[in-house]
């Protein structure tokens, strides 16, 4: 049941991602040639909405509905947040797309994402086992 | 009503609504955004293979599995059921661009065909495009820790300065592959 409710969030996500044309590759060549707002904006707009949100729950210590107060732990840095972060970075300028849309590509239609899931999979087992190796 | 769903909806409709995904996970159950962890989930499930990193209780996470499942769904209702014109209205010069340093011609769908085909598996362009491109969003996404959802909107939403390094390098990498690498593949 609770499930069913993650289920229905991640539809409306997939849905205002799709919508909005985020999970587009052309969109997201506008975005790193700098010719257009829009993807600027849907980013910069959702960090402030989620910014306010996040700083209202904290500061009211509000519980969720099932009852834990709401936490969010800080997320720690190694020297993997640039590493893998440009290694991402030159991956969503090829793809056109961040693990999300790749999903919500998939349900629109686009054969091709599912090869690209099966690729970033591909990549995360990777990492995941190469992970002891790597510079952290 | 149903022709403004189906038009393209602009970025000060979108951004806030993918805001508000962040606080809708925390009052449902206490769960940060964050979306390239399911692919860590699908890995532990199906292959783990003794890595430590892929040994752990994956079905206490299974929130996030139906997440991504249901991001899917949305892209079929988004598209399929809804309907959305065929063409993305992108901009006037990044077409001229596209046009001219990458040879592409033909501009309809989510994504260029010429490019993201399966077909294109038989030649360099399904392989860099699909199999590398996928393959380096797979593997930097886990290596920083989070992806465009869990770092750049969760991240900096909760005022983490390690999320702001790891979306510096989001566009770092971004700004690479469109200025110097795409410019050398083309």
């Amino acid at each position: 049941m609770k499930n069913l409710t993650y289920l229905v969030l991640g539809g409306l996500f997939g849905l205002i991602l799709t919508k909005s044309e985020v999970v587009s590759w052309w969109r997201i060549q506008e975005m790193f040639r700098f010719q257009s707002f829009h993807m600027y904006g849907v980013i910069g707009s959702a960090i402030l909405v989620g910014l306010v949100s996040v700083q209202l729950i904290k500061r009211n210590r509000l519980k969720s509905l099932n009852g834990e107060t709401i936490t969010l732990a800080d997320k720690k840095y190694n020297h993997g947040t640039w590493i893998g972060g440009t290694v991402f970075g030159l991956g969503w300028a090829l793809t056109g797309a961040c693990p999300g849309p790749m999903f919500a590509q998939l349900g629109s239609g686009v054969a091709g994402a599912a090869v690209l899931i099966l690729a970033a999979l591909a990549g995360t087992w990777t990492y995941s086992a190469l992970r002891e190796k790597l510079p952290h | 009503m149903l022709e403004i769903l189906r038009q393209p909806w602009p970025w000060y409709v979108a951004g806030p609504l993918i805001g508000l995904t962040v606080p809708a996970l925390l009052l449902v159950g206490n769960k940060a955004l964050g979306i390239s962890s399911s692919l860590r989930h699908v890995c532990a499930a199906c292959v783990p293979a003794n890595i430590p990193f892929l040994t752990y209780n994956w079905r206490s996470e299974a929130w996030n599995l139906f997440f991504v499942l249901g991001i899917g769904l949305g892209g079929f209702l988004g598209y399929q059921v809804l309907g959305h014109p065929d063409t993305v209205a992108i901009s006037a010069e990044t077409v001229r661009d596209l046009q001219a340093q990458m040879g592409l011609t033909d501009f309809s769908g989510l994504l260029p065909r010429e490019l993201f085909a399966p077909e294109n598996l038989m030649n360099w362009k399904g392989w860099v495009f699909l199999v590398l491109g996928g393959f380096l969003v797979g593997f930097g996404t886990r290596y920083a820790g989070g992806c465009t959802s869990g770092h750049a909107i969760s991240g900096l939403s909760n005022l983490q300065w390690v999320s702001l390094v790891a979306v510096v390098g989001f566009f770092a990498g971004g700004l690479l592959m469109t200025w110097v690498f795409y410019p050398l593949l083309f």
